[in-house]
C-alpha cells in the first residue's frame, strides 16, 4: 500500500488556521506528490531546524526537561494503540537509574493500519527528528528504529535517512540512530515483545515487572514510542503545546494519522485532527463504493460499531467510549453491506488465535476455543449453549496472559456478537448465508498460519 | 502489610501443585491453569502461599507484598 | 574369599581378614543406589506426566521424587565412602569424582565416577533452583537420563556378585522400571518433537541390544574380574600344580 492518496492534503473538518501555520496537514505537510522520501534539507526548509540552543544559559538537562514540560502541556498520547501520556513515559525513562535508549517502534503487526510504514517511507526525517529530540530530552545515547521487516521501500528509506544524517551533518554528541528490521507478526511490536527481540530473543512478550522504562534493552531504561508519536514531538518541539492544541480536543489534542480501509474509493492514510467526523474522513477518500454495514475502529484488538450509528460519528476516544470503542493506532476498517459480518468474524478470530505467540496456556487454549466456537455458529452447528460457552470463554482468557493480545481478541470478538446479534442468531439457525462465499472484505496477511505452528517456527511450548 | 499471590503466566506450565496446596486463592480452569484470587491473604495462608511457591516447577507462583502493581497495556 | 596359598617357596597374601564390612556395604548400598536412582526416574515421568489421583496429589508425586533422588544421593555417599575405606580394592576418594584415574577396574570404577558427577550436578542445581533460571536448570537435568545407564554399566563393571540371582533380579527390575519410564515420557507428546524423542527411542533400543549382547560375554562371561582390570594382586589364582609355573607373581 504504497500509492501516495492524492488527497491527504485536503484539511479535515479543519478550524480556520490560527497565524500562519496551516491547520492541516501538519505531519503529512510536504508528502512529496512523486512518492519519493522527503530529505533531510527539504524537510529542515519545510519544518525549520531543531529547536536550537535558546538561551545558551540553558544545560542540555534544562532544555531536556523543557521538551517534556512542553510535551505534558500539549498532551500528547502515544499514537501505538495505549493512548499513555507521552510525557509521562518520558518523565519516568529519564528519571529511571541508567543511560536511557530510545526505540522508535514502527512494527506495525496490526495487519489493517499502514500509517506507520508510510510515515516512515514518505517522512523518515521528521520521525528520526523526533527520535533524537526524544533521546536528548530522556538522555539516550543512543535511538534503534524499528520497521517491520515486510515493509521494504520503508526500510531502505530509513536507511538513507540515516546515512544523509551521518558524518558533518550529525552534530557533536547526537544520539547514535541504528535501523532494525523486525518480524512482522502482531505481536511483535509489543514494547516487551520488542525489547525481547531487540535483546537478541524471540519476539515474544516477557511477563512484567521490570516495565521497559525501568529495566528494558540491556537492562537500561527503554523509551518506546511508536513512530507516528515521535513525528509529533519533532513538531510540538518548534511549534509548541499550545500551536498543538489548537486541533482535537481537549482531553485528545492534536492531529492523527488514521488508515481507512474498506469500501471507499481512495482507502489509505489520512490526517485528521481528533474528533473529526467518520463521514469527512470517507469524504475524503472519495466516499464509499457500496453501502458501509458497520466500522471497526482500533483495528483487530478494537470495537464495532453498528452502521446506524455512523452518521454523526467522531473520532476520538472521547466519543467512540460511548460505543465501547476507541480509535486505537487509528486504525478504522469499514465492513460493506454486502459481506458477511459472522463470516469475516470467524476469520478474524482464526487469525488472532493464530497470531498467540503461545506462551500463555489462557491465550493459547481459550483464543483456539473461541475461534472454533464462532466458526461453528457460522456453520450453523453451534449448539444452544453456544452464546454461554463464549461469555464463560472470554472470561477465562482476558488479562489472563502476559500482554494484551487475548483481551484485545476477546474485546473484539465480544463485540461483534453484540452488534451483529441478529446475524450470528440467523447462522446458528441456518448455516452459512451466500454472501460466507465472498472473498474476504477485511484485511489479513495472506500467509496462512498453521494452528499448530508457533510465530518462529518453534514449536509450541507444551 | 499484606501479600497476594500472582502467576506468571509466561512460567506456568499447569502443573497444578499451587492450586492443590492454596485452594483458598487458587483453581483450575478446564486446561489446568491457575485462576487466582488476588485478595490479599490471611494469617497462616502466607506460609501455605510461600509453600506452593516454593513448589511449583517452575516458579511462576509469586507471593508479592503490597505493593499496587497496575498492568500497564 | 581367598585364602594365602604357598606355592613352592611363596607364599600369597590376599585380602587376608576375607571379605568386611566396607566391602558388603559398599555392594549394597551401591545396589540399593541404583534402585533408588531407577524410582527417581520413574517418578519424575509420573511428575511431568502430571499424573494424579485424590489420594495421591501432585505436590506429593512432586516431593516424592525430590526425597527419593536425596536418598539415593544418601547411599551413594555411603556406597563411595566405604568402597574407599574397604581395603581389598585399592580406591581413594579421588576416584569417586575424577574418572579413569584409579588402578581397580579403572574404566568401569571410573563410570561409577561420571555418573555420580552427573548425578551431583542435578541434585545441586535442583538444591539451588531459585537462584537460576528455569531453562538452565532444566538442561542439566536431563543429565539424568545419561547418568542411569552409565551407573547400571559401573555396576556390572566393577560389581563382583554380578553373577547372583538377586542382582541379577535387581538389575533387571531397574532396567524395566527405566525402560518403561523412558517409553512413556517419549511416546507422550508424540508427535512433537520427532527427531528427539526418535533419538531417545533409538538409543534406548540401541543400549538394551548392546547390554544383551556384551552381558553374556562380559561380566557374566568368564575370568571378567580379570578383563576388567583388576589389579593381578588381587586376582584369584588358578589352581597351581606343584612342580610348574603356572601363576604370576
Amino acid at each position: 500500500m504504497s500509492d501516495v492518496p492524492s488527497t491527504i492534503t485536503e484539511p479535515l473538518d479543519a478550524p480556520p488556521a490560527h497565524g500562519d501555520v496551516p491547520a492541516l496537514p501538519r505531519l503529512l505537510a510536504g508528502v512529496r506528490r512523486d512518492g519519493e522520501p522527503v530529505s533531510l534539507d527539504q524537510h529542515l526548509a519545510l519544518h525549520g531546524p531543531p529547536p536550537a540552543i535558546r538561551g545558551e544559559r540553558r544545560s542540555g538537562r534544562e532544555r531536556a526537561a523543557a521538551l517534556i514540560d512542553e510535551i505534558q502541556l500539549s498532551g500528547l498520547l502515544g499514537r501505538g494503540g495505549g493512548a499513555f501520556p507521552t510525557a509521562t513515559k518520558m518523565r519516568a525513562v529519564a528519571d529511571a537509574r541508567g543511560r536511557a535508549i530510545v526505540v522508535a517502534n514502527g512494527a506495525e503487526g496490526e495487519p489493517a493500519s499502514t500509517k506507520d510504514r508510510t510515515l516512515l517511507e514518505l517522512l523518515p526525517q521528521l520521525v528520526l527528528d523526533g527520535t533524537i529530540l526524544a533521546a536528548e530530552a530522556v538522555g539516550a545515547d543512543e535511538a534503534i528504529v524499528c520497521v517491520c521487516e515486510s515493509a521494504g521501500a520503508g526500510v531502505q528509506s530509513v536507511e538513507r535517512a540515516i546515512e544523509e544524517r551521518a558524518g558533518e551533518r550529525s552534530p557533536p554528541r547526537s544520539p547514535k540512530l541504528q535501523l532494525r528490521t523486525v518480524p512482522s507478526h502482531y505481536v511483535a511490536g509489543q514494547e516487551s515483545a520488542l525489547v525481547n527481540y531487540l535483546g537478541g530473543g524471540p519476539a515474544r512478550p516477557t511477563f512484567t515487572p521490570p516495565m521497559p522504562f525501568q529495566q528494558g534493552l540491556r537492562r537500561r531504561p527503554t523509551l518506546i514510542n511508536n513512530i507516528e508519536t515521535l513525528a509529533h514531538i519533532a513538531l510540538i518541539a518548534r511549534h509548541g503545546a499550545r500551536w498543538f492544541r489548537q486541533l482535537g480536543t481537549p482531553t485528545q489534542p492534536g492531529s492523527a494519522l488514521v488508515t481507512l480501509s474498506g469500501p471507499v474509493n481512495h482507502p489509505g492514510v489520512y490526517e485528521i485532527q481528533h474528533g473529526a467526523s467518520l463521514a469527512s474522513v470517507i469524504n475524503a477518500a472519495g466516499g464509499p463504493t457500496t453501502g458501509v454495514r458497520a466500522a471497526l475502529t482500533g483495528g483487530y484488538a478494537g470495537a464495532w460499531i453498528a452502521g446506524q450509528s455512523l452518521r454523526g460519528l467522531a473520532l476520538s476516544n472521547e466519543h467512540l467510549a460511548a460505543h465501547g470503542a476507541s480509535l486505537g493506532a487509528g486504525v478504522v476498517l469499514l465492513l460493506s453491506e454486502d459481506a458477511c459480518p459472522v463470516a469475516e468474524t470467524a476469520r478474524v478470530a482464526r487469525w488472532l488465535a493464530g497470531q498467540s505467540a503461545r506462551q500463555c496456556g489462557p491465550c493459547t487454549h481459550g483464543l483456539d476455543a473461541l475461534a472454533s466456537t464462532v466458526e461453528q455458529i457460522a456453520a450453523g452447528n453451534g449448539h444452544a449453549h453456544a452464546a454461554q460457552r463464549i461469555d464463560r470463554l472470554a472470561s477465562l482468557t482476558a488479562r489472563r496472559g502476559a500482554c494484551a493480545h487475548p483481551d484485545g481478541a476477546v474485546n473484539v470478538i465480544l463485540s461483534a456478537l453484540e452488534v451483529f446479534a441478529r446475524e450470528f442468531a440467523d447462522h446458528a439457525r441456518h448455516g452459512p448465508c451466500d454472501a460466507c462465499r465472498r472473498p474476504p472484505d477485511l484485511p489479513l496477511p495472506h500467509r496462512p498460519v498453521q494452528r499448530e505452528q508457533a510465530l518462529d517456527g518453534a514449536p509450541p511450548r507444551r | 502489610m499484606s501479600h497476594r499471590v500472582r502467576v506468571n503466566p509466561i512460567a506456568c506450565e499447569a502443573h497444578g501443585m499451587c492450586a492443590e496446596l492454596l485452594p483458598e486463592r487458587i483453581t483450575l480452569d478446564e486446561w489446568g491453569y491457575p485462576l487466582i484470587d488476588g485478595a490479599p491473604l490471611e494469617g497462616e495462608q502466607v506460609e501455605h502461599a510461600v509453600r506452593a511457591a516454593r513448589a511449583c516447577p517452575t516458579f511462576a507462583l509469586l507471593v508479592e507484598r503490597e505493593r499496587s502493581a497496575r498492568r500497564r497495556r | 574369599m581367598l585364602a594365602g596359598e604357598a606355592i613352592g617357596g611363596m607364599t600369597l597374601t590376599l585380602a587376608a581378614e576375607g571379605p568386611s564390612l566396607d566391602w558388603y556395604l559398599t555392594r549394597s548400598t551401591g545396589a540399593v543406589a541404583l534402585l533408588l536412582l531407577s524410582v527417581a526416574i520413574a517418578l519424575g515421568v509420573v511428575d511431568v506426566k502430571r499424573w494424579s489421583t485424590p489420594r495421591w496429589p501432585r505436590f506429593v508425586v512432586d516431593s516424592l521424587h525430590r526425597n527419593v533422588s536425596l536418598l539415593a544421593l544418601a547411599f551413594l555417599v555411603v556406597h563411595i565412602l566405604t568402597s574407599v575405606l574397604d581395603s581389598f580394592a585399592p580406591i581413594g576418594l579421588i576416584d569417586a569424582v575424577v574418572p579413569f584415574v584409579g588402578s581397580y577396574r579403572p574404566f568401569w570404577l571410573g563410570l561409577g565416577a561420571v555418573a555420580f558427577d552427573l548425578i551431583l550436578a542435578v541434585i545441586v542445581t535442583s538444591l539451588l533452583r531459585a537462584r537460576m533460571g528455569y531453562g538452565s536448570w532444566r538442561a542439566v537435568h536431563w543429565l539424568t537420563y545419561a547418568s542411569w545407564p552409565i551407573a547400571l554399566l559401573h555396576g556390572f563393571g566393577t560389581g563382583s556378585d554380578v553373577k547372583t540371582t538377586w542382582l541379577l533380579v535387581l538389575s533387571a527390575a531397574c532396567v524395566a522400571l527405566v525402560a518403561a519410564a523412558v517409553l512413556t515420557r517419549v511416546i507422550s507428546g508424540w508427535p512433537e518433537n520427532v527427531r528427539l524423542r526418535g533419538a531417545a527411542l533409538g538409543g534406548t533400543g540401541a543400549f538394551s541390544l548392546f547390554l544383551a549382547l556384551w552381558l553374556p560375554q562380559g561380566p557374566l562371561g568368564s575370568e571378567w574380574a580379570r578383563r576388567s582390570g583388576t589389579p593381578s594382586s588381587l586376582l584369584p589364582h588358578a589352581r597351581v600344580h606343584t612342580g610348574s609355573s603356572g601363576s604370576r607373581p
